[in-house]
């Protein structure tokens, strides 16, 4: 595509969607989808995009309805199990401390993707992304309660695997290639340059 | 539709998840040993909890109404619950709130030393400024 005329369609289609968003979530707060509340929302939408306004944000684009709900649903089993992983690391009286920062280097370029991937694993107990670099994409996570390095592997195949099924439900066509790759060549690892 | 009974053990079952998710988040407040611990039991387990009274008041009120709102809840929550502790997070691993000696692996300082090698500025993302001594704290 061309960069100047795809670039501004895409946003415009984006716009589309964050403003139905607003208008949603506004019937979501009445709690009820009227014609009066859609019509409120769409106005009250209106007047805080012109308002409060923010930089466009870059969807892909691209959803895929499967992939979405195989994330959603992965997502709620991770939490539920991790939840009462550290529910019972908190009384387990054998807890020895012993947690890890992980430099994790994602295969996406999308900040958008970035994001949702250190929300979805900072959502599930025992990960706290603490840095981002973005230009890398890089995240920082902080992981309780691992022992060895075999479990900080698995961890990080952990989050490659959130990261994976986040771009096959919601990323550009550019990144579902970029994950399916091997890892050697997409990622930004740059470990032993010293 | 489900039963009386069944309902009143559903959210019984559901109020009480929720209360032991609270319950080791305050527990974990007291045991664990540092800053970033401390915050996988202060912000995580609540998000079971708080989905599970969720369920619990619409199990008990099946109306469109409350299930929008509780459906907004639960997003607001979900999305903002992982910020704070990314930003306490952050904060602590700046100002050096952290036991190093319980740390297996500290990524982020070997890329902190390599940007201070590199002796670029640190990158607008990502590093802390300033050098830091490795004393404990505590």
């Amino acid at each position: 595509m061309s960069p100047e005329s795809g670039g501004r369609r895409i946003s415009a289609r984006s716009q589309i969607v964050l403003f139905c968003g607003l208008v949603v979530l506004w019937c979501l707060l009445w709690g009820q989808f009227t014609v009066l509340s859609v019509v409120s929302g769409v106005v009250l939408a209106v007047v805080i995009s012109l308002l409060f306004y923010l930089p466009a944000i870059d969807l892909s684009g691209r959803i895929n309805i499967w992939h979405t709900a195989v994330f959603l649903v992965r997502l709620l089993v991770d939490i539920a199990r991790a939840s009462l992983d550290v529910a019972w690391l908190v009384i387990d009286p054998r807890y020895k401390p012993s947690s890890a920062i992980l430099a994790i280097a994602l295969d996406t370029r999308s900040d958008l993707i970035m994001t949702w991937t250190a929300e979805a694993i900072s959502l599930v107990p025992g990960s706290i992304v603490v840095d981002v670099d973005r230009q890398e994409s890089v995240l920082y996570v902080h992981v309780i309660n691992v022992a060895d390095d075999d479990g900080l592997e698995d961890f990080r195949a952990s989050v490659f695997a959130t990261e994976k099924r986040l771009v096959m439900a919601i990323g550009s066509v550019d990144d579902v290639w970029r994950v399916n790759q091997p890892n050697e060549l997409t990622r930004s690892v740059r470990r032993g340059r010293n | 539709m489900i039963s009386d009974d069944i309902r009143e053990i559903i959210t019984v079952v559901l109020v009480l998840v929720s209360a032991l998710m609270c319950f080791a988040a305050g527990v974990g407040l007291m045991r664990f040993p540092d800053v970033l611990s401390r915050l996988h039991a202060a912000t995580k387990p609540q998000i079971l909890g708080l989905m599970a009274i969720a369920a619990a008041v619409a199990v008990n009120n099946a109306t469109i109404a409350t299930f929008a709102l509780l459906t907004a809840i639960i997003i607001f929550q979900a999305l903002t619950a992982p910020i704070t502790a990314h930003m306490v997070g952050r904060a602590a691993y700046r100002s050096d709130h952290l036991r190093r000696d319980l740390l297996i692996r500290d990524e982020l300082s070997d890329s902190v030393d390599r940007a201070e090698q590199d002796g670029a500025p640190p990158a607008p993302h990502g590093t802390p400024p300033a050098p830091r001594d490795d004393r404990p704290s505590g």
